[in-house]
Order: structure tokens, then C-alpha cells, then sequence
């Protein structure tokens, strides 16, 4: 090793053994209670909490676990990108998709005018 | 290698066109991550056709999911989450300069809880699905006036856990790889890139599966009458 490098190493971040056993312990209540909350009637709800469990499970992963939280600024640009772009895909095939069987739009200016005023005033106009 | 013998000087496994250890060690988990996110985007494709297809036809699509069975679902997150700790440990092994019998443990460790995974996965699911006729287009019993849908679902089950199942048996491909360099005394607290790159793919996988349980198995709810 040459002398600026010796100067410059860092030794990487070790993670204590403590911290990966409450990240495992945190994953598993967290399995426990995703399983537990499905049984449980909460209407639309049950779909939030689902997706909110496992969301909080993964950022736990992705930081601990891979070391995330450790990590350098170009990595994280990269996995925010990742992200970023999963979500370009997603919002932007839903904002198609789900979107088409809306009600047709009148044609001209006065017909969507009223259909605005309609939509905004339901059962009045 | 041969740069190793001309600069001894050279920690093992430090690449001559890098400056320093720290730099290759984070070019080595910036190409990871980019990989990890062509992988997220692979996935991503799916699970973004499953958001479309859900709303499309979401009665179906819980009457499909109530016919996963919630136990082995849970239980293999389970394993998996037991099999990402033990690959943490493994890479904590090298990083603190264990023994490489204590890295070789955690490794097939790891590779027993994901074997595990695939055992549950086939045995008790897909084998079951295969006798209860589950499967579209191989085994097909189901009936009824949701068949289209509920046939939608299953396909997309089998695709998105194939997929899984075969990025867990890459990764016990490449541990096997990993419990060989273990044992030739490839790794030291220096170098043990291989370990911590192929972690961030096995714990990518987990995360993989950490979204498939809910959305698979639990989404619609679980309770009498959903």
C-alpha cells in the first residue's frame, strides 16, 4: 500500500452481531403481525397495511442488512433511481390502464364544460 | 493475481487500477446496485402488471388468493428472513477475520434455510396445487363464473414465484461458489468482496419475496367473509 492510500483507507462500517439480531427480530414480528392484521377485517385498509409492513421490512433489509445505511452518496443515487423509475412504471401504466373506462368526455368546448360542472356539482346541475 | 507477486506490497484481491481498497470496494457495490436495479425493474414489470390485472378483476383475484395456503407462505418468510441473517453473518464472519470454518457454517447455513424455502415451496405448494388442480393449463379443475380471473391470478402466482424460486437457486449456485473460495482461504478482512456482493443479491431476493407474501397471499384479506 502506498502512503496516500494507507492515509486514506477507511476500514469498512461492521455492523454488531446485536444490530442484526434486532433487524431479524424486528423482520419477523413484522411477518407475524402482517399475517395477523390479513385476518382482521379492515376493508380497504387491509391492502395499506399489507404494503406498509412490507415496505417497513424491506427499507430494514435495504438498510441494515445491505449495509445501505453505510454506504456512499453514488450508491444511494442509484437505488433511489431504481426506485424512481419502478415508480415512473408503475404510475405511469396506471395512470393508462386504469383510467380507460372512465366515462367518455363530450366532444366540444361547452359539452366538457358542462361535464366538468357535473362531475363537481354531482346531482345539482 | 500476477499483479500480487509483482507488488507484494498489495493487499490480496486489491486490483492494480484502483487507488485505493475503499474505492474498489464501493465501484464493486455500485455495479451490484446497478444490476440490483435492473433486477428491481425485471420484478417491477410484473408486479406492475399484477397492480393492472388486480383492479381488472379483483373479486377473482381473492377468490384465488384464499386458495394459497397462508401457513406455508408465512413460514417460508420466515425462513427466508432466518437465511438473510445468516448470510449477514457470514460476510460479519469475514469482515472480523473469523475462522473460515465460521464463514463456511454460516454459508451453508444460508443455503439450507434457502433449500428449505424451495423444499416448502414444492413439496407443500406447488405440488399440492398441481393435486387440487390449481395450475392453468397443466392441472386445471377450478370452475365457475370466476375461472377467467381466478386462472389470471394463478398464472401470475406461478410466474412471480417461478421466478423467485429460480433466483434462489442461482443464488445457492453461486454460495456453492462462495463455500469454495471459503475453503481455498480466498476471503480475509482485506478482500472479501465476492461474499458481501453475492449478500446483497441473496438479501435482494428476500426483499423479492418480503413483497410477493403479502401481495400473493394476504392482499384481499383473510377474514371471514372478504
Amino acid at each position: 500500500m502506498t502512503e496516500h492510500q494507507a492515509r486514506d483507507y477507511h476500514p469498512p462500517h461492521i455492523v454488531p452481531v446485536g444490530t442484526y439480531v434486532l433487524v431479524f427480530l424486528a423482520l419477523m414480528v413484522g411477518t407475524a403481525v402482517t399475517t395477523w392484521v390479513a385476518y382482521i377485517d379492515l376493508g380497504a385498509w387491509n391492502t395499506v397495511a399489507a404494503l406498509t409492513i412490507a415496505v417497513c421490512k424491506m427499507f430494514l433489509v435495504v438498510l441494515f442488512f445491505m449495509h445501505v445505511k453505510y454506504s456512499k452518496g453514488l450508491t444511494r443515487i442509484v437505488i433511489i433511481g431504481a426506485f424512481f423509475w419502478l415508480a415512473i412504471m408503475i404510475t405511469l401504466t396506471c395512470s393508462d390502464e386504469l383510467t380507460r373506462h372512465w366515462e367518455i368526455v363530450p366532444q366540444g368546448w361547452s359539452a366538457g364544460a358542462l361535464h366538468i360542472a357535473r362531475l363537481l356539482f354531482k346531482g345539482t346541475v | 493475481m500476477s499483479e500480487l507477486a509483482v507488488h507484494s506490497a498489495h493487499p490480496p484481491g486489491f486490483a492494480h487500477q484502483f487507488e485505493t481498497v475503499e474505492q474498489q470496494r464501493e465501484a464493486g457495490h455500485l455495479g451490484m446496485w446497478i444490476f440490483l436495479a435492473t433486477e428491481i425493474l425485471f420484478f417491477g414489470g410484473m408486479f406492475t402488471a399484477y397492480v393492472v390485472y388486480r383492479s381488472l378483476h379483483l373479486p377473482s383475484f381473492i377468490l384465488g388468493s384464499h386458495e394459497l395456503l397462508v401457513r406455508f407462505g408465512a413460514t417460508n418468510t420466515a425462513v427466508l428472513i432466518c437465511s438473510s441473517l445468516t448470510m449477514a453473518l457470514a460476510i460479519r464472519t469475514a469482515q472480523t477475520g473469523g475462522s473460515k470454518g465460521t464463514i463456511i457454517f454460516w454459508l451453508l447455513a444460508t443455503m439450507v434455510l434457502g433449500a428449505a424455502f424451495l423444499g416448502i415451496k414444492l413439496r407443500y405448494e406447488w405440488y399440492r396445487d398441481w393435486v387440487e388442480g390449481l395450475i392453468p393449463g397443466v392441472s386445471w379443475l377450478g370452475g365457475g363464473t370466476h375461472t377467467p380471473g381466478v386462472k389470471m391470478f394463478m398464472c401470475f402466482y406461478f410466474f412471480m414465484t417461478g421466478l423467485h424460486a429460480l433466483h434462489m437457486v442461482v443464488g445457492l449456485g453461486i454460495l456453492t461458489v462462495l463455500v469454495i473460495m471459503t475453503a481455498r482461504n480466498r476471503f480475509s478482512p482485506e478482500y472479501y468482496a465476492p461474499l458481501e456482493i453475492s449478500g446483497l443479491y441473496w438479501h435482494f431476493v428476500d426483499i423479492v419475496w418480503i413483497f410477493l407474501f403479502p401481495l400473493l397471499y394476504l392482499i384481499g384479506g383473510r377474514y371471514p367473509g372478504s
